[in-house]
């Protein structure tokens, strides 16, 4: 089980000769992932890693019929290997690739609005269900099958609180970054949603940091809904400063709004429990 | 990126939105004679990119070209928040009758442009979506079909407007939001735009926030941040230049990651056991040892810092690369401070390793890494 990815999904690689995509091709091959095919303008015809490279998706689809796609194209094209998934069928679009321009990344969001796409990222380490499939290029080691679920806005941030995890024994069903970007295909309600269906999740862990207001909308969420399953978080930014972007576009505070403080009053006034440390997660998901 | 008010009122002159008429100037002289083509009274604005600069007295009123020569020269030797003013717009004052709001930014939760009007205009907004939410009027725009003519004159509407005058205020908004889409903003805005005495509207001030993602779209902004001249510092530029995100903050812990989230967690966690981080810099993924060098030149240049923390979480980022980084830095730049070192992920022993044998200690957890950094710092970096 777990969410959006499994066993069965078959996925192509956008951007496969590029030296991002060949590494990862490589690594998610080697996780188990099937990657049925790669794309790459001007390359069709050749392999990599095995791997069939075509011109189009049109073509590998054709010949495939993948449902999940992952890119690594640069960020001027990045938009339009996106349209260029959604438009021939793929319903998974995950989209690595940081500095794409918020203006079409909102252009994507409405076309996959659409056509019901699900879109994680831009700027997202990827999604990984442990011992399943893998679709990022998140380090697979530090990660164990097991019943927590992790959403999250960092990448890095994700690997660090997942090693604990795992360190402590504490297996997960899926772990998922939305991407360090204003603009992103899921967000943390969308995501909750499916983890609350998810009959492998148990627990689900909520990554975020400053910037926006998505993490006080999924306390409310939370709260409304009275949430089934135990929810733990961990902020990142108490220490920013207004005004200044801290590495993630997406992660500044305007003002009074984005700041640390905010999303951690209004989790914790929604029952969830706001580890103060990442280090403290393991511990608030055991103390329960 | 910010654009400056002179570059922002030039946008949406040429998009047919009617603002004061005015010139820039960057010497008293040159505000003088410029004033001589304009009608009188004047307005003489400074030209930085830093907010608050009307509290600060970087905008003066002038009623003949000599008083506008004396403003110039009284603004142009001014220093606002530490940043000298080069230049001056000089405009004629208008005749206000009403101040209203209207801007263009993103919503994250709806994916789209937000349309943002108000009837309250000339303050800061979001004080006056936080004191008076009911005064604000938010319009989500499908970037399917932009901002519709009929959006725009239901906002027209909903801030007071009627007739002939909701037409006009309609077209402008239009307008605004169609030179927005043209030069990527994140946030594009007039902020007042005002209603006249006689009872046309204009844009009073206007800010436009171009996207740093889409430089590569405008070359013309993407020299001018090259040059140096924008919101940011010499060392956020040299580290933009080289990929790493770097912000300088007030303490004197020096703080290498990578990844922002990671970064930022780091610098909480230094807060968290009593220290106090003196920059965020994040070296991305996959940073090369050169990379890794640059950033600890850029964070060692500050004469804040006492102690050096590194935390590196290998993922993409491969701790061998990030060793090679510290050594090769180490020979470049004479790091006499204290480092402290956390290491670990992919090819962990080997970065270990190599390390080590130069006589570096390296640390697994994050929290005891923090604890020894701050502890580092307090003995005086010793």
């Amino acid at each position: 089980m777990g969410i959006i990815i499994d066993k069965n999904t078959r996925a192509i690689v956008q951007g496969i000769t590029g030296t991002q995509g060949n590494f990862h091709a490589k690594l998610m091959l080697e996780y188990g992932t099937k990657i049925v095919a790669g794309t790459s303008p001007g390359k069709g015809g050749t392999q990599v890693h095995g791997i069939p490279v075509y011109d189009t998706v049109e073509e590998a689809q054709e010949k495939h019929s993948a449902n999940a796609s992952i890119i690594f194209v640069p960020a001027p094209f990045a938009a339009d290997a996106a349209f260029e998934a959604m438009e021939n069928g793929i319903t998974t679009v995950i989209i690595i690739t940081e500095h794409i321009p918020i203006k079409d990344a909102i252009n994507v969001m409405a076309r996959a609005r659409q056509l019901g796409a699900t879109v994680i990222g831009p700027n997202t380490p990827g999604i990984i269900t442990p011992e399943q499939c893998k679709l990022g290029i998140m380090p697979s080691h530090i990660f164990k099958s097991g019943t927590v679920g992790m959403i999250s806005r960092s990448g890095t941030l994700t690997y660090e609180i997942a090693a604990g995890l795992t360190r402590n024994g504490i297996g997960q069903s899926t772990c998922l970054g939305l991407g360090g970007d204003p603009i992103t295909g899921l967000n943390f309600i969308d995501t909750l949603k499916m983890f609350e269906k998810d009959t492998s999740t148990q627990a689900v862990i909520l990554i975020g940091e400053i910037g926006g207001n998505l993490e006080e909308l999924a306390a409310q969420y939370i709260a409304r809904q009275t949430y089934p399953k135990p929810v733990v978080a961990f902020i990142a930014g108490r220490s920013a400063p207004p005004g200044k972007r801290m590495g993630h576009a997406g992660a500044i505070v305007m003002g009074k709004v984005g700041t640390a403080e905010s999303k951690i009053q209004a989790l914790t006034e929604a029952g969830v429990k706001v580890a103060e440390k990442p280090g403290d997660i393991a511990k608030l998901l055991m103390g329960r | 990126m910010k654009l400056f008010e002179y570059e922002a009122k030039n946008l949406l002159a040429s998009h047919g939105i009617p603002t004061p008429k005015g010139e820039l100037a960057s010497s008293p002289s040159q505000a003088r004679e410029t004033a001589a083509k304009l009608k009188p009274p004047y307005a003489v604005k400074a030209q930085v990119l830093v907010a608050g600069r009307g509290k600060a007295g970087g905008i003066l009123f002038a009623g003949s070209a000599e008083e506008t020569e004396k403003a110039a020269e009284k603004i142009l030797s001014m220093q606002i928040k530490g940043i000298p003013v080069r230049s001056v717009w000089v405009e004629e004052k208008i005749n206000v009758k009403n101040e209203l709001y209207f801007g263009v930014t993103t919503d994250r939760f709806s994916q789209s442009y937000v349309a943002v009007a108000s009837a309250s205009g000339g303050m800061d907004i979001e004080e006056v979506a936080e004191k008076h939410p009911e005064k604000i009027v938010k319009t989500i725009v499908n970037p399917l079909y932009g901002l519709r003519p009929f959006q725009a004159r239901q906002i027209a509407r909903k801030i007071g407007y009627s007739g002939s005058q909701l037409s006009e205020l309609g077209r402008i908004f239009e307008k605004l939001y169609t030179l927005g889409m043209e030069c990527d903003s994140e946030l594009i805005e007039m902020n007042p735009i005002v209603e006249t005495v006689d009872g046309s509207f204009m844009a009073a001030d206007a800010r436009i926030i171009v996207d740093d993602n889409a430089l590569f779209r405008h070359q013309e902004y993407k020299k001018r941040l090259w040059e140096g001249n924008s919101e940011l510092s010499q060392q956020e530029l040299e580290a933009m230049k080289s990929g790493l995100a770097y912000v300088k903050l007030d303490g004197d812990i020096g703080v290498v990651g990578n990844g922002a989230g990671l970064v930022m967690a780091t610098l909480d966690t230094i807060q968290y056991y009593g220290g106090k981080p003196a920059n965020f810099l994040d070296v991305g993924g996959g940073a090369a040892s050169e990379t890794i060098a640059v950033a600890l030149r850029i964070v060692l240049s500050d004469p804040d810092v006492k102690t050096l923390f590194i935390n590196i979480l290998g993922g993409i980022t491969r701790c061998d690369e990030v060793a090679h980084g510290i050594l090769e830095a180490k020979n470049k730049v004479d790091i006499a401070k204290p480092i402290v070192i956390r290491l670990v992920g992919t090819n962990e022993q080997e970065g270990k390793r190599i390390l080590t044998e130069a006589g570096i200690h390296v640390l697994e957890s994050m929290e005891e890494a923090a604890q020894k950094a701050v502890q580092t710092s307090k003995q005086g970096g010793k």
